[in-house]
């Protein structure tokens, strides 16, 4: 289990150190006014991309020597009306799930609110899962 | 020599140094462990650990999906670290644009990593701090479970292995995003004032 915690410090260290969990930077990237959190995506894109070649390239298994399946993404309508609430929640907060866990371990009292309203969210689209578009 | 290099971790991080760390922990959680990117999910898990009381979406086996809140876990951590631990305190370099705009919008103390006029449990008790905070809370969980992923899940994991849905996802949180931070967030930001 240790590595994935340390995976996931990497990431969020990554995160928090490219400003990629600032709210100004968000609004920023929305505008089109810095290259900042588009220059981020637009590096870590192609290199998942080459990382995944290499993977099958060279037929890597992982360290328990199941071979390698990344999840399958499934469509519905809850792709694009789900996305779509997202983006909105997204454009207000300028937080995604990963930046509100590094903002509360930054001392951010406010983001437990964040975090706390998310999941109310899931919590919410959970009850409500069976009566919706999909 | 040690100390050029922890005062180099201190400076914000260019897109080129990052954006290639964070696309390399996608294979990496692979090989650890056959594991997919994907952020948004500990919100289910934490829901169902918690109180799945009777609701199906939540009844499953969330300790086969526990990796996933030790990898957030790791996020809070590098919170701690990246946050308090190797703070530059630095003001953050805006755009003259963006840092117009914001001072148009009121908002003329741009430190931290939001605006704490905004950002703070004071503005809980206003009609505009709830739709910011708790509302955009809100839909983020409630939107990233429906659209089965969010910024990782679809944007980095989905997009780097080609799948067509997460392309859809993508497309369609960056557009409304877009959309919300141009038209309505300056409504929204007049509320109150």
């Amino acid at each position: 289990m240790i590595q994935y915690f340390i995976i996931g410090f990497i990431f969020g260290l990554a995160l928090i150190k490219g400003e990629a969990v600032s709210w100004y930077r968000m609004q920023e990237m929305f505008h089109f006014q810095g290259i900042q959190i588009f220059g981020i995506f637009l590096t870590a894109i192609p290199t998942a991309i080459g990382g995944m070649w290499l993977i099958k390239k060279f037929k890597f298994k992982s360290f328990q020597g199941e071979t390698i399946q990344p999840r399958r993404k499934l469509f519905n309508q809850g792709t694009i009306y789900g996305s779509a609430l997202f983006g909105i929640g997204w454009g207000l907060t300028g937080a995604c799930p990963g930046p509100i866990y590094i903002q509360v371990g930054s001392g951010y009292f406010i983001s437990v609110i964040l975090l706390l309203s998310a999941l109310l969210g899931t919590y919410t689209y959970a009850f409500f899962k069976e009566r919706l578009p999909h | 020599m040690l100390d050029s290099f922890f005062l180099m971790l201190k400076q914000p991080w260019p897109w080129y140094v990052s954006g290639p760390i964070i696309g390399l922990c996608v294979p990496l959680l692979l090989i650890a462990g056959n594991k997919s990117l994907g952020i948004s999910s500990t919100l289910r898990e934490i829901c169902a650990a918690i109180l799945p009381g009777k609701i199906n979406f939540l009844n499953y086996d969330w300790q086969q999906q526990r990796w996933n809140l030790v990898f957030a876990l790791g996020l809070i951590t590098s919170g701690f670290v990246g946050g308090i631990l190797l703070n530059s305190n630095e003001p953050i370099h805006l755009s003259v644009e963006t840092r117009e705009l914001l001072i148009g919008y009121g908002i003329a103390n741009q430190s931290g990593v939001m605006p704490s006029s905004i950002f703070n449990f004071n503005e809980l008790l206003n009609l505009r701090g709830l739709i910011m905070i708790v509302g955009g809370g809100f839909l983020v969980g409630f939107g990233t479970r429906w659209a089965g992923g969010c910024t990782s899940g679809h944007g980095i994991l989905g997009l780097s292995t080609f799948q067509w849905p997460s392309l859809v996802a993508t497309i369609t949180f960056f557009a409304f995003g877009i959309l919300t931070s141009i038209f309505l967030l300056p409504v929204i930001l007049k509320i109150g004032n």
